[in-house]
């Protein structure tokens, strides 16, 4: 047992007067939670909260034109540009600007594109009411004549830098816009070719409103958030590069000629491996413990909102701790197999880079293809994201997290056990 | 003299070589002896002492250290010998005396017992100063000499020496030699490899020749150059029986 807590002594020693491996440790991941949370942040409210400058080309002029200029006059999140230098924009200086990346978005609205409009909503609802006369005997409005039109278009024209969720976002925002103006237009002809005196305010009222519920257990969960999503995974992000100072200390080891000291004293590698294990445990513990103090305590400085674990804590440490040693696992397969830092470093970054995006660090597994969505079941990252997700938003229990924290420990003990396995076939070969 | 190590059709071949790194070699080494392994590049001189020290397992043949069977009593053994590599095997940006005081650890030694015997041995070998100072501020001879502490702490019966004064200057060798010569003293059994074969003819009680993974010659370093016809050191008797060609490997 003394053999085991003095190796963990001399592991705590070497990473507290390596300052480029604390930094990894340490300070890396506090940076890259508050940037990629910050980024992630703006990008949603790129979409829903920020101001958006939007080009409008009317060249209608008509009412269609201003519908369109009077709604997204009133978006509280738009903000309308219809010239520039007291001049009107035209379709190719709108095209201009947005291929420039000055503007990110332009709205061209054709010639012509009211009258049609009206045209064609005249005629259906002259055909509706003709049916209405027609089951009435009344013979003075019969059906009008069938009548093809055209279809007029509009052209958005979006930054090519713009990514593809945002175009959706801003497209589906533009064409529920769209569809309200061609839904008064509609009314508002009935009305009057029912010639009734006053409006009913049929639209002045939803029909059919959306009750947004998180399907959670219990009554006390954490309301979901982007922060909520943002913060496990990039807590588990930092936690898995530990592979990298780990995978270096071992490589280090072996090169120095320390190895020869180890390996011909009376300690078994297992209680080498053990000293670092313990150490490193330590460390992704404190390292969770940075990530989740900033995330409440400096987040809402910086205008994100906080993340509080609330009653779920204890639950998260425990992941924290399950995958931590998951991380260690890898690392130490990685030391032990390398021959050099110039193998183990970037190997061990860049695959945790990749079992990252397989485990739905960035893009989350079920909007995945098919078959990512089969190799990312396999990814460490996974598992540890799925627990926390288990207990953060869906308010899971230790049962609920029982499978994915059984894998982790699968894991680290195949990765550890793989370790001593190449390591002594390779030392007594 | 009683045994203490015994070899006997000691063979290595490491995987993926079509070469015997050791072929047949016996072996038998006394309690107080200061055995030197001598031998050209590649003759099997590191092969052998990664096998007496229990770093890597023979192909055939048998290993004893007194009663003790090699691949029944690793740990055993590995408790009673220390190892000085040719490499600095230290942590450079631990200090002197922390370095000694975990390697020291892994031999069990008492911690009240180890902090007393690394302040001593430090200031045995003129380092009392530089205990807390790390490693890495250390010049070559200093680190030496700390190379050395840290594979007799444990006061081992038998030492393991590669290349104990390589590249140090004149006052840490005699630091270091001073040191051995005071651990012979004690009865500790030396085990020497190294290619200083003046320092060899003169601090060795018996010495080895190797050559292509088999002993040429044994012998004591006065009778081996009295074998020789004409020969007045070693490196005469040395040069006669390996001749003069290049030993390079890769």
């Amino acid at each position: 047992m003394r053999k085991l807590i003095v190796s963990a002594y001399k592991e705590v020693l070497l990473l507290l007067r390596d300052w480029g491996g604390l930094a990894i440790l340490f300070f890396m991941p506090s940076v890259l939670i508050i940037t990629i949370t910050l980024i992630q942040e703006s990008t949603f409210k790129a979409v829903g909260e920020s101001v958006l400058p939007i080009v409008l080309v009317d060249e209608d002029q008509g009412e269609i034109g201003q519908l369109v200029a009077k709604n997204l006059a009133e978006a509280p999140n738009i903000q309308l540009v219809t010239e520039l230098d007291g001049s009107p924009i035209d379709d190719n200086r709108a095209h201009a600007l947005v291929s420039s990346g000055e503007y990110q978005i332009a709205l061209v609205i054709p010639k012509g594109i009211s009258d049609e409009l009206n045209d064609k909503v005249n005629h259906n609802v002259d055909k509706i009411l003709g049916e209405f006369a027609l089951t009435e005997n009344d013979s003075t409005t019969a059906n009008p004549p069938e009548k093809k039109w055209k279809a007029k278009e509009i052209t958005i024209y979006f930054d090519p830098a713009a990514g593809q969720t945002f175009r959706n976002g801003v497209k589906s925002n533009i064409e529920r816009m769209l569809s309200k103006v061609e839904v008064q237009k509609i009314y508002d002809v009935f009305i009057n070719q029912m010639e009734l005196s006053e409006d009913p305010g049929l639209l002045n009222d939803e029909i059919i409103t959306f009750n947004e519920t998180i399907a959670q257990k219990g009554e006390d969960g954490i309301i979901p958030n982007a922060v909520q999503h943002n913060v496990p995974a990039w807590i588990l992000f930092g936690i898995f590069f530990i592979v990298v100072p780990l995978g270096i200390n071992l490589v280090k080891e072996k090169n120095l000629g320390t190895y020869i000291r180890l390996r011909t004293s009376p300690v078994s590698y297992a209680i080498i491996l053990g000293g670092k294990i313990m150490t490193y445990t330590v460390i992704c513990l404190i390292q969770f413990a940075l990530m989740l103090l900033i995330a409440k305590y400096i987040f809402p400085l910086i205008g994100l909102i906080e993340f509080d674990p609330g009653a779920q804590l204890p639950l998260m440490i425990l992941i924290a701790f399950v995958a931590g040693l998951a991380a260690i696992g890898l690392g130490i397969l990685i030391g032990t197999v390398a021959e050099t830092q110039e193998q183990s470093a970037p190997f061990g970054a860049i695959f945790v880079i990749i079992l990252a995006a397989l485990g739905g660090v960035w893009v989350p597994t079920f909007i995945m293809p098919e078959v990512m969505q089969k190799v990312s079941a396999f990814s460490p990252m996974n598992w540890g994201i799925s627990a926390f997700y288990d207990v953060i938003l869906r308010n899971g229990t230790a049962a609920d997290i029982a499978r994915p924290l059984g894998y982790l420990l699968l894991f680290f003990a195949v990765t550890l056990l793989a370790a001593l396995f190449y390591d002594k076939k390779h030392q007594t070969h | 003299m009683e045994e203490i190590i015994r070899v006997y059709q000691l063979s290595k071949r490491y995987a993926g070589s079509d070469r015997y790194a050791l072929k047949d070699l016996s072996l038998s080494i006394k309690q107080g002896e200061i055995f030197g392994l001598l031998g050209p590049n590649g003759a099997g001189k590191t092969t052998l002492i990664s096998t007496l020290c229990g770093m890597i397992k023979p192909t055939s043949g048998e290993l004893w250290f007194k009663n003790l069977n090699y691949q029944q009593h690793r740990r055993k053994i590995q408790q009673q010998i220390g190892v000085v590599p040719q490499e600095y095997a230290l942590y450079p940006t631990l200090t002197a005396a922390e370095n000694l005081y975990y390697f020291g650890s892994l031999y069990g030694l008492p911690a009240a017992t180890l902090k007393q015997d690394v302040a001593h041995g430090l200031e045995r070998v003129g380092l009392a100063d530089f205990a807390q100072k790390p490693i890495k501020t250390f010049s070559g001879g200093m680190q030496r000499r700390v190379n050395l502490l840290a594979g007799i702490l444990h006061r081992p019966n038998v030492l393991f020496l590669d290349e104990p004064t390589v590249g140090v200057d004149v006052h840490s060798k005699e630091v270091i030699m001073a040191l051995l010569h005071e651990l012979h003293e004690q009865g500790t059994t030396i085990i020497y490899s190294s290619h200083h074969l003046n320092e060899a003819q003169h601090f060795c009680t018996k010495i080895a020749i190797i050559d292509e993974g088999s002993i040429i010659v044994e012998g004591k370093p006065q009778q081996l150059i009295e074998s020789v016809s004409g020969a007045t050191t070693l490196e005469n008797v040395f040069i006669h029986l390996t001749g003069s060609q290049l030993r390079d490997y890769a």
